[in-house]
């Protein structure tokens, strides 16, 4: 286990990870990492590049399978599950590298959804053209995108891309979030717009949010509490301050030439 | 216990040609990422080059070697003028385009090789030195086979030798693993493809080349071991090398094996053995799992919208010229427009697999001769009724998709579309070899519609109800719930499976549904000939409906019409001249060269700047370069 051990949190956790781990080959992407996430609560997992950040939300919303561990979602095993199950089952998820559907519109990315929750994807003789319109426009107006509902997907820059796989991953009305990185590869000023808003909805809405973020302003802004992995082991766990001042997250950022957080200290 | 080993001692040999030609397949495809698939054409060529140079200058033990030697020399020539001319301008094509294009090569070798070597079969000459037998524990076997079996491994180890202990082969190595980086080393990369490309193509000619005593060359070379070589390179893991000589080795083995145990059934063994290895092992025996991302499709980045005004206009001025036509031509053009429409439905129901799916087939014409054949023997063994018979092909051929698409779906991309071809060929060759039942290459005769429908014009009616039905549904089906599952599924795996889409499942039903869809065509097809022939489930048929897509233009819905009617029209204009496949292939490979975009497709990019082609987004304005029409 890593030095900070890891405290339970009080309320009843939404997620329960315990002792996740998974190699590539010969690189032990994660090892042995558990923690938990609270209801209502907006968690962030940070770490240099390469810490293992993406593959625990992979492993997560099932994408890829853990080589051990437990995932317990108000205990249900989600581990060995399909991405489509674990999905079904309120677990939500943004990407890295946003994943939409370029050939369809902006509102049709969003009705994707809708159709999808409600089983009709094997309906071969209703149409899907303007199915759930009405809703998808709603989603699309909590994220700002109404403006942009009849573009392609394919057309839009990369901000825009980001507001539409928000309203996608709450189409479903997920009771869980898991947000990967969602501001990468945007302006400042849009980070922090962006960063706000999805602060504000999933606070509005009582979801619980793991999400990971590069920019430290970000995550101390908005994080109720830290959690640090490092070569795919948690090193530290904390709320901002906690987090600041620990002498093994500054080494580690550090020793990884990387200064995050510098001008606050 | 000694014919057992001799057997097996056989099927290794077997093996060595296989290997040769599979491992050159698989090499090209490492590199290039192109699915040369006139790679059989190549091996077909390297027999026929070899039995040349063997007569001209293969006296004696060595010139004998010499002479396989300057074939495979030949074949790598024929290899670079091939990736110099065609393939060299479309890399970074879709690989849609390269397969038709290395189609187009497969129907200009034929006929170059029919004009140079004729029709007949060629008998292979003998190795000199090497013409006798040897007992093996008094069973004979003939000693070249010895030779073979030493070939397959000598040719291993210096393949080995060439990846492992040259800078070439190790570049070829990085190449194969990671492409951007190699091309960011300063590697001139055109260089590395073309030298690979002719590397490739000399091991094909060489495997043609050495079989030359054992099996001759003939003009059907091509297509068997082509789908053989797809087997290979399947079950053995596609880029491993090694994969490809052990798969060689165990399907030559159950050849020659399952012709002990059970001579009809070899074919139904492969099935087997390739059905068993893919799902336990998807990758094939030392595949690595392919690279996320990688499409058999090019992206379709813009956005599909149903019809607008004009479109809807255009398409009811057709309409109502089909439906007065019987007026104005005469009974042969009826007959030829018949022919149109069932064409036409099978190409649209390959082109909701291609376009909306994104899964390309090489082997729909299983689909087709299978809802051919469902329908004639229907008819030749049930007496069902014409009408029954019509309705019953499309679930027949459903369930042949069904069956088929149930290992394939678990592939994607070339693996796909390699598997697909390979369970194509088996269907074609059971349909050939089991004549008891299908009549084999004397086809099923007699199949003849009720009396009521039996006239030219009742059947051309009948004809045009059911393919534009067809056409009308699977495009209503595009637009439904299910169709825009299934673009999904094309559009983005990761987001589709993160919001909930079983992926795999919605992808065999769109075969299924578009294996039953061919399979009305075919039903319709044979009922307007009368019979049906096992070429209608050939590799041939299936690039013919790969080809009536592209002609028509793979984004635009209404291309496949276009496209059946412009390949109607080449086919009969062609068909009349001694060297058609020529013509054809030439045809083929400059329309990839000059219209990617396909005829429909150009004409829609010309006139869509004029017309309204598609429906107005309702809402927010957009600009009209951003979607593009259905
Ligand atoms: N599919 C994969 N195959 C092999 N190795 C992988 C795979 N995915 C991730 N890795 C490796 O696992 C380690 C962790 O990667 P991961 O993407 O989880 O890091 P991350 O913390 O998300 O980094 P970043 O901040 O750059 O997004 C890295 O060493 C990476 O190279
Ligand atoms: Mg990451």
């Amino acid at each position: 286990m890593s030095e900070a051990a890891v405290k339970p949190n009080p309320a009843a956790p939404s997620l329960a990870v315990r002792h996740l781990s998974k190699a590539f080959g010969g690189v032990q992407a994660v090892r042995d990492v558990s923690f938990d996430l609270g209801k209502g609560e907006l968690l962030a997992l940070i770490g240099p590049n390469g810490a293992g950040k993406s593959t625990c939300f992979n492993m997560l919303n099932g994408q890829i399978r853990a080589d051990s561990g437990s995932v317990s979602l108000a205990g249900t095993e989600l581990i060995g599950r399909s991405p489509a199950d674990i999905w079904r089952r309120g677990v939500g998820r943004t990407f890295q590298i946003t994943a939409t559907f370029p050939s369809m519109t902006v509102a049709e990315n969003v009705a994707m959804v809708l159709m999808s929750q409600r089983h009709e994807l094997f309906s071969f003789l209703k149409t899907a053209v303007q199915r759930h319109r009405k809703k998808a426009l709603e989603l699309l107006d909590l994220v700002g995108m109404t403006g942009q509902a009849d573009r392609p997907c394919g057309v839009l820059s990369y901000g825009d891309l980001k507001r539409v796989e928000l309203a996608v991953a709450l189409g479903n009305e997920p009771s869980v979030l898991l947000m990967d990185e969602p501001t990468a590869g945007m302006a400042p000023r849009e980070r922090i717009e962006l960063m706000g808003l999805a602060a504000r909805l999933v606070r509005d809405l009582g979801l619980s949010v793991l999400f990971t973020e590069h920019d430290m302003d970000i995550v101390f802004g908005h994080a109720d509490r830290i959690i640090v992995l490092s070569r795919g082991e948690l090193i530290a766990e904390g709320t901002a301050e906690q987090i600041r001042s620990n002498p093994l997250v500054l080494k580690t950022y550090l020793g990884e030439g990387q200064i995050y957080g510098r001008k606050e200290g | 216990m000694s014919v057992y080993l001799v057997q097996f001692l056989s099927g290794l040999a077997s093996a060595s040609a296989l290997f040769l030609a599979a491992s050159g397949l698989s090499i090209i495809f490492g590199v290039t990422r192109v699915v040369n698939f006139a790679h059989g054409s190549f091996y077909m060529l390297g027999a026929f080059f070899g039995y040349t140079f063997v007569r001209e200058v293969g006296g004696g033990g060595i010139g004998f070697w010499f002479a396989l030697l300057l074939a495979a020399l030949a074949v790598g020539l024929v290899g670079l003028v091939v990736e110099l001319v065609i393939l060299r301008r479309l890399y970074k094509a879709p690989e849609l385009f390269q397969l038709i294009a290395t189609f187009g090569v497969i129907l200009i070798v034929q006929d170059v090789a029919l004009w140079a070597w004729g029709a007949e079969d060629l008998l292979g000459p003998r190795a000199p030195g090497l013409t006798g037998i040897v007992r093996i524990f008094g069973t004979p076997m003939p000693v070249y086979d010895l030779a073979l079996i030493a070939a397959g491994p000598l040719v291993l180890a210096a393949l080995w030798l060439l990846f492992n202990r040259t800078r070439w082969g190790i570049l070829v190595r990085a190449a194969t693993e990671d492409r951007e980086m190699v091309a960011a080393l300063g590697v001139n990369q055109s260089l590395l493809f073309t030298g690979v490309f002719v590397l490739g193509s000399m091991l094909a000619g060489l495997g043609g080349a050495i079989q030359l005593p054992k099996g001759g060359a003939d003009l059907l070379m091509d297509f068997g071991i082509l789908a053989e070589m797809f087997v290979v390179v399947v079950v053995g893991g596609m880029g491993s090398i090694l994969g490809a000589f052990l798969a060689a080795v165990l399907i030559s083995l159950l050849n020659t094996f399952g012709i002990l145990v059970w001579p009809d059934g070899t074919l139904v063994l492969m099935f087997i053995l390739m059905a068993v290895i893919l799902v336990v092992r998807p990758t094939g025996l030392l595949g690595r799992p392919e690279t996320a991302g990688h499409k058999a499709e090019a992206g379709f980045e813009t956005a599909l919208r149903p019809a607008g005004p004009h479109y809807k206009l255009f398409i009811a001025a057709v309409l109502a010229l089909l439906l007065v036509l019987p007026v104005l031509v005469g009974e042969f053009y009826l007959i030829l427009v018949i022919d149109i429409l069932v064409l036409a439905l099978f190409a649209t129901s390959l082109h909701f697999l291609m376009s909306t799916g994104g899964l390309v087939s090489f082997g729909h014409a299983a689909f087709y001769g299978g809802g051919a054949y469902a329908a004639a023997l229907l008819v030749t063994y049930a007496a069902t009724p014409f009408e029954l018979a019509l309705l019953l092909a499309p679930l027949g051929a459903g369930l042949l998709a069904l069956v088929i698409g149930w290992f394939c779906v678990r592939l994607s991309g070339v693996y796909f579309a390699m598997l697909t071809l390979a369970f194509a060929q088996v269907a074609w060759s059971i349909v050939f070899q089991w004549s008891d039942v299908t009549n084999g290459d004397d086809g099923l005769l007699g199949i003849w519609p009720s009396a009521w429908a039996s006239g030219t014009l009742v059947f051309y009616f009948l004809a045009l109800v059911i393919a534009v039905g067809g056409i009308f549904l699977i495009r209503r089906v595009i637009f439904a719930p299910f169709g825009y599952g299934l673009r999904a599924t094309r559009d983005s795996t990761l987001r589709a499976a993160a919001i909930g889409i079983d992926i795999k499942r919605q992808q065999l039903v769109a075969f299924v549904f578009a294996g039953a869809m061919a399979g009305l065509a075919g039903a319709l097809f044979v009922f307007s000939k009368g019979s049906v022939f096992p070429d209608e489930m050939s590799i041939p048929r299936s690039f013919d409906a790969l080809l009536m897509v592209l002609l028509g233009g793979v984004e635009s819905l209404s291309g496949p019409f276009v496209g059946a009617a412009a390949f109607t029209y080449l086919h009969d204009e062609l068909i009349t001249f001694e060297y058609w496949r020529l013509l054809l292939g030439l045809t083929i490979v400059a329309l990839v060269l000059l219209f990617p975009q396909g005829l429909a497709g150009a004409a829609k990019h010309y006139l869509g700047r004029y017309l309204k082609l598609e429906a107005e987004p309702t809402g927010a304005a957009v600009t009209k370069r951003e979607v593009r029409e259905a």
